[in-house]
């Protein structure tokens, strides 16, 4: 088995274990409000530490690439509001163009 | 709300949200993922950010353990979902492995947001399944169609990747505390990237969750940020 299918089968098994548990136990467990907060948090964390490295990195070097430019349009696109997939699309062109002439 | 009208809002955002699948699909074959591998995912984990973040973390360079450590961080608010959705939905055993499995963002959302627990759970059923079914659909096209159109430098969906990452994100700031932590995630994440090995960037910042999420009132992030706020 190769390490894309280990991934992957890992976090199927993983996510779903996860939504079992939340549906199984006493909702007493684990909600106290520090612990909440904090689980709250951490998607905004990872999300953002992903946009991070998937525009801005190949493997642990840094670099500035067509990427980058996609982004920061996309950025733009959903600060004036526009709907998830306008701002993927036009993150995209952006950057597909800036790969193709620059 | 009637039950019309929890079935038309539940069906609706089922067709939105379900229709991302494409860019999941198309980012996973950006990714080098192959369409069976992307379908597997969203019919298995069915939650688009652990989804997203396994190919993102596999696609840097990070281990598969790495990978499944990030899904799971991320899926864990499926947790927290299950635990105020489970009472509402009164199931027996077994389906009970079904209520898990749809419980996402958007089922959750839905059912929480209805004034009696027969329009929570008619709602919570239909967004699921709706959900469920677009997402699996819309995983397929994106991933065959991406794979049809080569080089996905080319396409830009090299960038079509941390943009829905963005997207994803945007939704999951609207206070000053989240907001901090995503600004403070995104610089931690670069400074560690060329230092420690790929995919431990992402997970490290987890860490930032737990020290600017420990204080109710975190005084030193609240000064910060009101001076951020008023820019």
């Amino acid at each position: 088995m190769n390490s894309k299918w280990f991934a992957v089968i890992g976090t199927g098994l993983l996510v779903y274990l996860l939504k079992l548990i939340g549906a199984s136990i006493p909702e007493e467990i684990v909600s106290h409000p520090r612990f909440v907060r904090i689980a709250n948090l951490i998607p905004a964390a990872l999300l953002s530490a992903l946009v991070a490295t998937q525009s801005l990195a190949i493997k642990t070097h840094l670099t500035i690439d067509h990427r980058i430019g996609g982004v920061i349009v996309a950025f733009f696109a959903l600060l004036a509001k526009a709907p998830l997939p306008v701002a993927i699309i036009l993150g995209a062109l952006t950057s597909a163009l800036i790969y193709r002439f620059a | 709300m009637s039950v019309a009208s929890v079935r038309r809002d539940s069906l609706g955002l089922s067709l939105i949200v379900g229709s991302y699948g494409i860019a999941f699909g198309a980012s996973a074959t950006a990714d080098h993922f192959s369409p069976w591998q992307a379908c597997f995912l969203s019919l298995i984990a069915f939650s688009g950010a652990s989804q997203f973040a396994t190919i993102g973390v596999v696609a840097a360079g990070g281990s598969p353990i790495n990978a499944i450590i990030a899904a799971g961080l991320l899926g864990f608010r499926n947790t927290l979902y299950g635990l105020r959705v489970a009472p509402i939905m009164k199931a027996n055993k077994w389906k009970k492995l079904l209520v898990a499995h749809l419980t996402i963002d958007e089922s959750t959302g839905i059912a929480l947001a209805q004034e009696n627990e027969k329009e929570s759970r008619l709602g919570f059923w239909i967004t699921g399944f709706g959900v469920f079914v677009f997402w699996n659909i819309a995983t397929l096209f994106g991933a065959l169609g991406a794979k049809a159109l080569g080089n996905p430098a080319a396409w830009g969906l090299d960038a079509a990747v941390p943009s829905a990452f963005l997207g994803l994100l945007w939704f999951r700031i609207k206070d000053s505390r989240s907001r901090f932590v995503a600004v403070s995630a995104f610089i931690v994440a670069l400074l560690l990237t060329p230092i420690t090995g790929s995919g431990i960037p992402i997970i490290s910042t987890s860490v930032l969750a737990v020290i600017f999420g420990w204080r109710e009132n975190n005084k030193a992030v609240g000064n910060t940020l009101e001076s951020a706020d008023n820019e």
